[in-house]
C-alpha cells in the first residue's frame, strides 16, 4: 500500500513547480469555499424553510420543478468538498516541496529541538550525534523516550548535566525530559505530548515511537501551525534495507532529510544522504 | 600446581562470550560443546567466560585443572566493558552495540548470528563487517568450523566512525554558517 501511495505522489510531484504560489491560494480558496457553502445553505433554508438537517432528505427531482433546491445544494456541497480536498492535496505537495529544500533564510536564532530516543543501540548512536551538535544552536532540547525505556532518558540526562556542568550554567533548563508510550502499546498519551512537537526541528533514528510524532509534526506543517524540519538517521545496523520507520519516512516524504550510514542504501534510495558510519 | 600458576599469571587468555540482553541458547550450547572447547584450548586459550543474558541453557563449569578450558558464566552485568578489555577473543551475538564496543577496543571478534530471530536484519551488519575483514561471522552450527579455520592476523582494525558529516548537513540545511 505504501508503494502505490508513493508512485501516486511521484506523479503529483511532477506538477510541483506550478504549486509554488499555492500557499496564499490555499487559505484564500478555503475561506471563499466555506463562505460560499454557508451562504448557499442559508439561502436554501430561508426559501424552503427546511432545517439544514433535512436538506438531504428532499426529493432530488420534483414534478415540474426542473432545478430543485436540493439538487443545487448537493452540487454545491459536493463541489466544495472536492475543491477543499484538492486544496489540501496541493498544500501537502507544497509542504513536501519546501521540506526537501534547505531553508532559504540564514538561521537567526537557536533552533528548538525534539530528540526521539529508542532502546539500546539507538540511544548510543543518538548520543554520538548529539555530542557533535553545537549546543548553543540547538536549544532548548526536548527528549522523548518510550515509557518502558528508563535507560535512554537517564543517559540523555547524564549528557545534559555534564554539558551544564562544563559551562557552569544552571541544570534546570538545559534539557527537558518526558516519556511517552511505545507505539505498539498505548496510543492515548500522544495527545498529551503533542505540545512537544511544536519545535523547529525533530531528530530521530529509528524506534517505532518516532513515526506517530513525525506524522503529527507533518500534519502541523500542512495546517500551518508549526514548521518542523525532520531529520532521520538510519541505524548503523541497516546495511542493505531501510527499517520500517525509515521506509515510511522516506516513501511518504515526511522526513526533510534521511541519512544512511552504508553506501548500498544510498544507491537503493537516491534521495537518502550517505554520511558514513557514526560509530 | 605449577601448571595452574602459570595459567593464572602470564598466560591467561580469556574467551569472552556475550549475548547482550537477549536469549541465545544456541550460541551458548555451541560454545559449550566438546569440540569447540577443544579447539579453543588448542589455540592457546585458557579461560572461557560466558555471559548468558536471558538464556536458560546452563553450560558446565570447569576448573580447567586437567589442561582443558576453565569455564565460568554469569547472567548480566551493568557494563561488560571490563570483560571485553580483559579478553583475548570475543564471541558475540550480532547486536550492533556489542559489535562496536568490541571493535572500538580492537579485540578479535567472532559474531554469531541468531537464526531464531524473526526479523534478522542483524545479520546484514555482521556479514558486511566480515566482508570488510573486521570480524568473523558465523552461525551456531558452523561455529566450530569458523573457530578452527580462523586466522586472527588477517583481521583489519576498525576505524571508529564520525558523526560530524550529519551535523554538517543539518547545520547547512537549517541555514547555520559553516564552522
Amino acid at each position: 500500500m505504501v508503494f502505490t501511495i508513493e508512485s501516486f505522489m511521484d506523479f503529483l510531484l511532477s506538477f510541483l513547480p506550478a504549486v509554488v504560489i499555492n500557499h496564499v491560494l490555499f487559505m484564500f480558496g478555503l475561506v471563499v469555499t466555506s463562505a460560499f457553502s454557508i451562504c448557499m445553505m442559508k439561502q436554501m433554508q430561508e426559501d424552503v424553510n427546511v432545517p439544514l438537517t433535512e436538506i438531504s432528505n428532499l426529493p432530488l427531482m420534483d414534478k415540474g420543478n426542473g432545478c430543485s433546491f436540493s439538487a443545487v445544494t448537493s452540487t454545491a456541497i459536493i463541489s466544495s468538498v472536492i475543491f477543499v480536498i484538492t486544496l489540501i492535496l496541493v498544500r501537502v505537495l507544497f509542504v513536501i516541496y519546501c521540506s526537501s529544500r534547505p531553508m532559504s533564510r540564514r538561521a537567526q536564532k537557536p533552533v528548538s529541538t525534539l530528540i526521539i530516543l529508542g532502546s539500546g543501540g539507538h540511544t548510543a548512536e543518538m548520543l554520538d550525534l548529539l555530542a557533535v551538535l553545537q549546543k548553543d544552536r540547538f536549544y532548548p532540547r526536548f527528549y522523548i523516550a518510550a515509557a518502558t525505556d528508563n535507560m535512554s532518558l537517564q543517559k540523555a540526562e547524564l549528557l545534559e548535566n555534564s554539558l551544564a556542568a562544563e559551562k557552569g550554567t544552571p541544570i534546570t533548563n538545559a534539557g527537558k525530559f518526558m516519556k511517552i508510550y511505545r507505539s505498539r502499546e498505548v496510543g492515548q498519551s500522544y495527545i498529551t505530548s503533542i505540545w512537544t512537537t511544536l519545535v523547529a526541528m525533530i531528530l530521530c533514528n529509528g524506534p517505532g515511537t518516532c513515526i506517530p510524532i513525525c506524522a503529527i509534526a507533518f500534519v502541523f506543517k500542512v495546517l500551518g501551525i508549526r514548521w518542523s524540519s525532520i531529520f532521520y538517521v538510519e541505524s548503523i545496523a541497516r546495511v542493505r534495507r531501510l527499517s520500517l520507520s525509515g521506509l515510511l519516512l522516506y516513501k511518504l516524504r515526511i522526513a526533510d532529510q534521511l541519512f544512511v550510514q552504508w553506501p548500498r542504501l544510498q544507491q537503493q534510495y537516491p534521495r537518502a544522504i550517505y554520511v558514513g558510519r557514526l560509530m | 600446581m605449577g601448571d595452574r600458576e602459570e595459567k593464572e599469571e602470564g598466560r591467561r587468555r580469556v574467551v569472552f562470550v556475550t549475548v547482550g540482553t537477549t536469549r541465545f541458547d544456541a550460541l551458548v550450547s555451541a560454545v559449550d560443546s566438546e569440540n569447540v572447547r577443544k579447539v579453543l584450548a588448542a589455540k592457546g586459550y585458557t579461560h572461557l567466560l560466558i555471559q548468558l543474558g536471558r538464556g536458560s541453557y546452563l553450560p558446565s563449569k570447569s576448573d580447567g585443572d586437567d589442561g582443558s578450558l576453565a569455564v565460568d558464566y554469569f547472567t548480566f552485568s551493568s557494563s561488560i566493558a571490563d570483560y571485553l578489555r580483559s579478553a583475548s577473543l570475543v564471541i558475540s551475538h550480532a547486536g550492533s552495540g556489542s559489535i562496536f564496543e568490541t571493535l572500538r577496543l580492537c579485540k578479535p571478534l567472532v559474531v554469531v548470528v541468531n537464526e531464531d530471530l524473526m526479523d534478522n536484519h542483524q545479520s546484514e551488519l555482521a556479514e558486511e563487517l566480515a566482508e570488510r575483514k573486521h570480524l568473523y561471522c558465523a552461525r551456531p552450527q558452523n561455529l566450530y568450523q569458523t573457530l578452527a579455520d580462523m586466522d586472527l592476523n588477517t583481521l583489519l582494525p576498525y576505524t571508529p566512525g564520525d558523526a560530524t558529516p550529519v551535523a554538517k548537513h543539518i547545520n547547512r540545511f537549517l541555514g547555520f554558517p559553516d564552522d
